[in-house]
């Protein structure tokens, strides 16, 4: 039985999400099961939350390698969550919006969260980089082919590409490096990319058919006793 | 700690404390000290992360952390006040409702409402090792929402549409060979081009196709195909990875631009 | 001096890549903390010397704003903030200047996002566009924030038939009944133009997948250059236009600037980064040059060995 009913569940639910799109009278009945997961979709934050609480205190509790770390993680933690569920600073009251201004729940996002977040992602522009000089290499015909179309594109990206190219007579405007660079996007990319685009379509149709048939048990995890 | 870690420690915190009466003599402003206090910090913050260019070391450990635990506490906060206390609240509670100074939403099915409650509560059980099996109900619940939803709009979008789209004329605005020839150019909106980009679009997309069926041996004229459909794969990746980097240099340049302008002042 | 300024790194930064491609013709590989030493100087001196340019609209971001223009006023738009601060160096001067044309349009913005920091991003639009340049709007009167709601393609699915029911009230609890901007809004189909501002899951694609395509509402994109090129096999039919990157928001800035005089000294920060964007284009394009080089000579010195 513990793999019967949440079986049963999701090839019920499946079905119910294919047909409220084909029958108007069962639509009303989708939106409430599709509200639903939304709703478990916060519980799902709440269980990432409590997941990281539990891992932290562990590794802090037991003097793990780095625990230190761990105490910053679960001070950051609660002193965000305390100030988002009690909307500690907010200057309206209990039904003004969480991040609203002055709060000390926007206050942590704009200069704790964002800088962070942000820096985060910005240290790929090093590694980009590095992979350029490093990893890049034009071993055969196919990889030339890559990094030319990367050429062009990053050329004209900017407006170093128009100053190259801008003396080519209006006949043959189309090798203009801007002009280029959009035609390589919008035809040979376009091309690329929606073949891609197909085959993932269909993988995903048979994988959805796969689950929503109970074929697909995998996300059932093992059954151990 | 070693010496260096000390004293490594000791010239921060005095950088610190320069930035942060620095940037209070130069705002204006309702709380200068508070609004230097929290750019000094954001910067702090954004340099920590950036130390981790020169080598691993524990400002960025300390930095990852505390951003590992802002971050998960921010989505709980904001999914709690958005979705529960705005769409399950009212449906559930009037009293409740009223307490968050939320109007109520009555209705015939409000009852069922008590169903994502119930699976919540059964997904956090996933936290307990001895009845963490329970947590599947939700989930399968999850996974059967997302395939019924994908499957029709996949379907629908990624492969109905796409393959209708690639339909294009091969011949465009067609008056005669003597027009065409008279015209013909390389000049971006002239028949010839359109003509060409449309030829690439559908033999590209075709080979494409071909290159990703390995069912069958990519020999002779099926191989050919094969063969053009990684050039144009090949293209494609291109593009790709030119538009990566003019992305990943963006996020730097937005950090720099933090770091020149809100903190340091060199830029306006 | 601003020119001299500009001559001297750019001289500074070739005399550097010289030096590489000398090492690589030797056969002599460069340490990775000198490749980002490099890429730091190539960004940060561009920047500090506020180098800009003026951008063409190519047709794919002139199609979104030309459909803009032709709006009627008073036409309700669903402007969706579905981003995150990595993202919003690329995608935030887009949602400021889509937010900005719209509002000049005299057209109705309903704002919503399908991500947690949509809602805290949004606030920057909030305050650098709407309270600055247009202090006299009302909020609920000439537009409204809707705020976040979780569940990804969940919310698009419901909102497609009932925005109500997703959105009973807006972000900060006002009923939906009290917000005169939504009268008469049933359904996303009531939208004249939904533009969603993103660059991740859920994003461009999912609101073509759930609300554009089945409702056939006119839907656009602005993204981060990372997801651009996978969202071109939707256009023009199912996207009709879409901002790449902070090339696409540089080029949308610069043409609203020139049609919009009263708008001339506003913000453009995208147009700002073109500067750094385009000397870190030629350095990449140096590197993999040098790197290639490198690569041959030792495979060169290889062979003979």
């Amino acid at each position: 039985m513990r793999r019967e009913i949440p079986l049963g569940i999701t090839i019920f639910v499946g079905f119910l999400a294919i047909v409220s799109f084909f029958s108007p009278p069962l639509e009303g009945l989708g939106e409430d099961f599709t509200l639903f997961f939304d709703i478990i979709a916060v519980f799902a934050f709440f269980l990432g939350g409590g997941n990281l609480v539990r891992l932290h205190l562990t590794k802090l509790l037991k003097k793990k390698r780095d625990w230190g770390f761990s105490v910053v993680t679960l001070v950051g933690f609660f002193f965000m969550l305390a100030a988002g569920l009690f909307k500690i600073g907010n200057p309206g009251d209990i039904s003004a919006s969480v991040t609203a201004q002055g709060s000390l729940f926007a206050t942590l996002y704009y200069n704790v969260h964002l800088p962070l977040s942000s820096t985060m992602y910005a240290l790929l522009a090093f590694f980009v980089a590095s992979a350029s000089y490093r990893a890049f290499r034009a071993k055969n015909r196919e990889a030339t082919v890559l990094l030319l179309a990367a050429f062009v594109i990053l050329l004209g990206s900017t407006p170093f590409g128009q100053l190259l190219t801008n003396w080519m007579p209006g006949g043959i405007d189309i090798l203009e490096i801007p002009n280029l660079a959009v035609w390589v996007m919008s035809s040979p990319n376009l091309a690329g990319q929606r073949a891609i685009m197909i085959g993932i379509g269909l993988g995903v149709v048979s994988m959805s058919l796969r689950l929503i048939l109970g074929i697909e048990r995998t996300y059932l995890g093992e059954d151990r006793g | 700690m070693s010496r260096i870690s000390i004293i490594i420690l000791v010239v921060v915190c005095i950088l610190f404390a320069v930035s942060w009466l620095t940037k209070t003599n130069a705002l204006d402003g309702d709380n200068p000290v508070r609004e230097a206090f929290l750019v000094t910090l954001s910067a702090f913050l954004t340099l920590a992360i950036m130390s981790f260019m020169y080598k691993d070391n524990p400002y960025y450990k300390f930095a990852e952390h505390l951003f590992v635990g802002v971050s998960a506490a921010y989505w709980m906060c904001v999914g709690f006040w958005s979705t529960i206390v705005g769409n399950l609240v009212p449906r559930i509670s009037d009293s409740l409702a009223s307490y968050f100074m939320v109007p109520p939403q009555p209705g015939t099915l409000n009852f069922l409402y008590y169903i994502p409650i119930v699976l919540g509560i059964l997904l956090l059980m996933r936290l307990v090792p001895k009845v963490g099996w329970i947590s599947r109900w939700p989930l399968a619940f999850i996974v059967g929402t997302f395939a019924g939803l994908n499957l029709i709009r996949y379907l629908r979008s990624d492969f109905i549409n796409q393959i209708s789209a690639t339909f294009v004329p091969l011949v465009v605005d067609w008056k005669g060979f003597g027009d065409f020839f008279s015209h013909l150019s390389l000049s971006v909106g002239s028949q010839f081009v359109d003509m060409l980009s449309n030829l690439v679009i559908f033999v590209g997309v075709f080979c494409g196709l071909v290159y990703f069926f390995f069912s069958r041996e990519h020999a002779g004229w099926f191989g050919r195909a094969s063969r053009l459909g990684i050039w144009v794969l090949m293209i494609t990746f291109g593009a790709s990875f030119g538009y990566t980097v003019m992305g990943r240099i963006s996020l730097l340049v937005g950090r720099l631009t933090f770091l020149f302008r809100d903190w340091l002042g060199l830029i306006s | 001096m601003g020119n001299i300024g500009v001559l001297v790194v750019l001289l500074l930064i070739l005399g550097g890549l010289v030096w590489l491609l000398v090492r690589a013709l030797k056969g002599k590989e460069v340490e990775r903390r000198v490749i980002f030493a490099f890429i730091l100087v190539a960004v940060a001196a561009p920047l500090l010397l506020t180098i800009t340019f003026e951008m063409k609209p190519t047709p794919i971001v002139r199609a979104l704003y030309d459909r803009i223009e032709t709006l009627p006023p008073d036409s309700r738009v669903l402007l969706s903030f579905d981003f995150d601060p990595p993202m919003s160096p690329e995608v935030q001067p887009m949602a400021n200047a889509v937010t900005r044309h719209v509002l000049a349009r005299g057209l109705k913005p309903v704002f919503m996002t399908l991500w947690a920091t949509g809602q805290a991003q949004f606030n920057i639009t909030l305050t650098d566009v709407i309270y600055r340049e247009f202090p006299d709007l009302v909020d609920g009167v000439d537009y409204v924030n809707m705020g976040y709601k979780a569940g990804n393609e969940g919310v698009l699915n419901v909102i497609r038939t009932d925005f109500r029911k997703m959105f009973p009230t807006d972000v900060n609890t006002v009923p939906w009944d009290s917000i005169p901007v939504l009268e008469g809004i049933r359904s996303c189909s009531d939208f004249s133009l939904i533009v969603s501002l993103g660059g991740g899951k859920p994003g461009v694609k999912e609101w073509v997948l759930f609300v554009g395509d089945p409702t056939g509402v006119p839907t656009a994109g602005g993204v981060a250059a990372v997801v651009a090129p996978q969202l071109y096999p939707y256009y023009p039919g199912q996207l009709f236009g879409l901002l790449g990157g902070v090339k696409g928001a540089a080029e949308y800035e610069s043409h609203f600037r020139d049609n919009y005089p009263q708008f001339e000294s506003m913000d453009t920060p995208a147009m700002v980064m073109m500067g750094p964007q385009t000397v870190a284009h030629l350095v990449i394009m140096a590197f993999i040059v040098i790197g290639n080089t490198l690569f041959f000579v030792t495979r060169k010195k290889e062979g003979r060995r």
